[in-house]
């Protein structure tokens, strides 16, 4: 990009985007500082067992005047859009029913989709900026060749988010920049300190944004207590792989598939969530060799690096953040629909993650795993 | 870039003449006023005169002034006026000031009735007599909204207040200079204004506190301004405050208010002339002359003025959070707005400063703006489509 452009940075306070920020600035671009109010912590303080202050990460007061000080730093006007309303109905209520029907969701994921990449590029759109740069781990790049724009996996593979990334439209991502594809975290603090960004040093943040502490249990009830709703009843029966029931448990929503500890039950050998049912209120469990399956199909599939599966691919596969992906034939079932084929059964394929294609370092697309 | 500000209703840019007035009491004449001596003597002379100025704005004697820290400090001063088990009427078009206090008061075991408003924005005092009750103590209704800048009905309110012998409190802030006040005719028993709502400092105001009314102070300590606000007084700003008031007669018995009302009217006439889909809030009722809050439909109002921000325009909509995110405004919602119509909203308030060419120069900005903004629009593409 070497003509000077305006671009809109997605701030949030923290080492990545800032940097993203100056950078840009220092490249000789119009810069406009956006932060988006997604939650106000404050709302769940103190109910059904939440923390009583709010030190949380999202959204919270020292993270805008953080983004704040940024943009005066380099000289950028900076503003923060208020988007609770649509956090709450795109990224927080469906976060909840997913984990109430005995799925494992991905927030981050239905962020990027519905707000940032969505809402905010509409407003930064609105105000003139014809881009919007984010501070994630990943590089975009056009395919002449091909006529499309491509998702790839940033340099430092360590810090690869393209698996939150999967669900961005060929529109979204021509208009979007990620400036720290090629370079290392290490080198973004030590850029953010050469630019002497007061948040050089600020550690990462790691859990969901909007669950203090992690703990989303606590969380989906002080929720739905503040609505006045109640948990829908969905505790229900612990039955083995064969079928035998061996005890009873308080509620879906507090196993993922894959888990071990907090079934309640003494066994010889250890026990595992193989698979959990919604619609029975079963939560099948089971020894590890359960855990492994060579299919899953994905829906509400996306497609970057081609516009069609015409015919069946061999791509990798991701089916988590931290996993390896894994060698995979995909295939359509339908419009929106993939099968995906693993060469080797994969571990804890988990309903409500997503299943992320690529072809070496570029994404394929991907899915929601059914 | 020319910055133009049109968001005086926020704060206001500080008079040459008030800067002049209060300079030499920040290291010349630095006294105590409460001291004996010399020094004290000159800044105790300095916040009597102010004192005297700010009474002549509202039509007060000055001992029934109290200075305070500005329009919130005033606001919350009506919690001195009542005790726990009295009933306090409100309306719910008030400033947080006022609607925090009544729910801080409601805490601590006063009774608060909140008035509705129509779709003008305005308390109807018939209503009144209607939700009066034995242990009612004080009615707190503004005198001028912030956000539609609409007046309301104060001389009746206090009439009703005088014959049920019940306190009446107006928060005066958006009022202050911009269009005239008399306490004696409007009958109230107290009232507030802010120093830097009327091109004073911030940091300043005062309280009108009718003679013979028990006020209990919100502050503790020293007999300052008559025991009922303890605390070395602010000189510097109480000086200002002064002569921002002498000016604002000043300027009053000039009728400037109608220049500016021009400029307004200006103002919202082309913008309504040139975009569609656009209304006053607050039309139909009387507003004071320097504000105009415009709803564009099918957008949102925080893009609007960040927009408008990158080009120089500094305007606002309603309320901002402490974090700058912009929420629904309530005065909206209470006058039958939907989230989404309230949210399209944006207030332009004028100064003593406005110059025409800067509200042409605004009006060069607003249409195409929206414009811009209603094309990138989700919701009014679908209703450009439907139409």
């Amino acid at each position: 990009m070497n003509r000077p452009e305006t671009v809109a940075v997605a701030m949030s306070g923290g080492v990545d985007s800032s940097t993203v920020a100056a950078m840009l600035r220092a490249e000789g671009h119009n810069v406009i500082g956006l932060t988006m109010q997604l939650w106000n912590q404050r709302r769940l303080a103190g109910r059904e067992g939440m923390p009583e202050s709010v030190h949380g990460r999202c959204c919270s007061l020292d993270d805008v005047y953080d983004a704040r000080r940024v943009a005066q730093q380099i000289g950028i006007p900076y503003y923060v859009v208020n988007q609770e309303e649509r956090f709450e109905r795109d990224v927080v209520r469906p976060f909840v029913a997913e984990y109430i029907s005995g799925r494992t969701p991905i927030p981050c994921s239905l962020c990027n989709n519905h707000l940032k990449f969505d809402q905010l590029l509409i407003v930064a759109q609105q105000i003139g900026a014809e881009r919007i740069a984010t501070g994630h781990y990943a590089r975009v790049a056009y395919d002449g060749a091909h006529g499309r724009w491509l998702l790839r996996c940033p340099a430092d593979l360590s810090k690869d988010q393209t698996y939150f990334l999967f669900g961005l439209t060929q529109e979204q991502l021509s208009r979007t920049l990620f400036p720290l594809g090629d370079m290392t975290k290490p080198q973004v603090r030590e850029l953010a300190a050469k630019h002497g960004l007061a948040i050089a040093e600020k550690p990462d943040s790691q859990e969901i944004c909007f669950v203090p502490g992690g703990d989303y249990k606590r969380f989906i009830d002080a929720y739905l207590a503040e609505q006045g709703e109640s948990l829908p009843d969905t505790a229900g029966e612990l039955v083995t792989t064969s079928g035998e029931v061996i005890g009873e448990h308080a509620g879906v929503h507090n196993f993922t598939v894959g888990q071990r500890k907090g079934l309640g039950v003494a066994t010889g050998s250890p026990l595992y969530v193989i698979q959990i049912s919604g619609a029975s209120k079963q939560v099948i469990v089971g020894g590890d060799e359960h855990l492994y399956s060579s299919t899953l199909r994905a829906k509400r599939v996306n497609l970057i690096s081609v516009d069609d599966l015409r015919e069946p691919m061999r791509v990798r596969v991701k089916i988590r953040h931290r996993h390896e992906p894994a060698p995979a034939l995909i295939e359509r079932l339908s419009a929106d629909e993939v099968l995906v084929t693993f060469d080797q059964p994969q571990r804890a394929i988990t309903p409500g993650q997503a299943a992320v294609f690529y072809d070496g370092e570029v994404v394929v697309g991907g899915g929601w795993i059914t | 870039m020319r910055r133009i500000y049109l968001d005086n209703n926020a704060t206001t840019p500080m008079l040459p003449e008030v800067f002049e007035a209060m300079r030499p009491y920040f290291s010349e004449h630095f006294g105590n006023a409460s001291s004996i001596h010399h020094h004290g003597q000159e800044t105790r002379a300095a916040v009597e005169n102010a004192r005297e100025s700010v009474a002549a704005l509202l039509g007060a004697s000055a001992s029934e002034i109290v200075f305070t820290s500005g329009g919130t400090e005033g606001d919350n001063l009506i919690a001195g006026l009542v005790k726990a088990g009295d009933h306090v009427i409100t309306s719910s078009v008030e400033h947080h000031a006022v609607l925090h206090t009544c729910k801080h008061l409601e805490e601590i075991g006063c009774q608060v009735t909140i008035l509705p408003v129509d779709g003008c924005g305005l308390v109807d005092p018939d209503d009144l007599p209607r939700v009066l009750r034995p242990n009612t103590k004080l009615i707190s209704i503004m005198m001028a909204n912030n956000e539609t800048g609409v007046l309301q009905p104060v001389e009746e309110i206090g009439k009703i207040a005088a014959e049920a012998r019940i306190l009446f409190h107006t928060d005066a802030v958006q009022a202050a200079s911009k269009v005239p006040i008399d306490v004696n005719r409007i009958g109230c028993h107290a009232l507030s204004i802010s120093g830097h709502k009327m091109h004073a400092p911030q940091g300043v105001g005062a309280l009108y506190v009718r003679k013979g009314t028990k006020l209990q102070p919100l502050f503790h300590g020293g007999r300052h301004e008559r025991s009922r606000r303890a605390g070395t007084e602010n000189v510097p700003g109480i000086a200002a405050l002064g002569k921002a008031a002498e000016l604002a007669k000043d300027g009053l018995v000039r009728e400037d208010d109608r220049s500016l009302a021009a400029l307004r009217d200006r103002l919202e006439r082309e913008i309504l002339a040139q975009v569609d889909d656009a209304t006053v809030n607050g039309q139909g009722a009387p507003r004071v002359p320097n504000t105009t809050n415009l709803r564009f439909d099918h957008i949102e109002g925080e893009s609007l003025v960040i927009a408008l921000d990158l080009k120089g325009l500094a305007v606002s909509t309603g309320a901002a959070c402490s974090s700058g995110a912009i929420e629904p405004s309530h005065v909206l919602i209470a006058m039958g707005q939907k989230p989404d119509q309230a949210r399209g909203s944006i207030r332009f308030s004028l100064g003593k400063q406005t110059t025409e060419d800067e509200i042409a120069y605004a009006l060069s900005l607003v249409p195409e703006t929206v414009a811009r903004l209603r094309e990138l629009s989700p919701t009014y593409r679908r209703h450009a489509v439907t139409g």
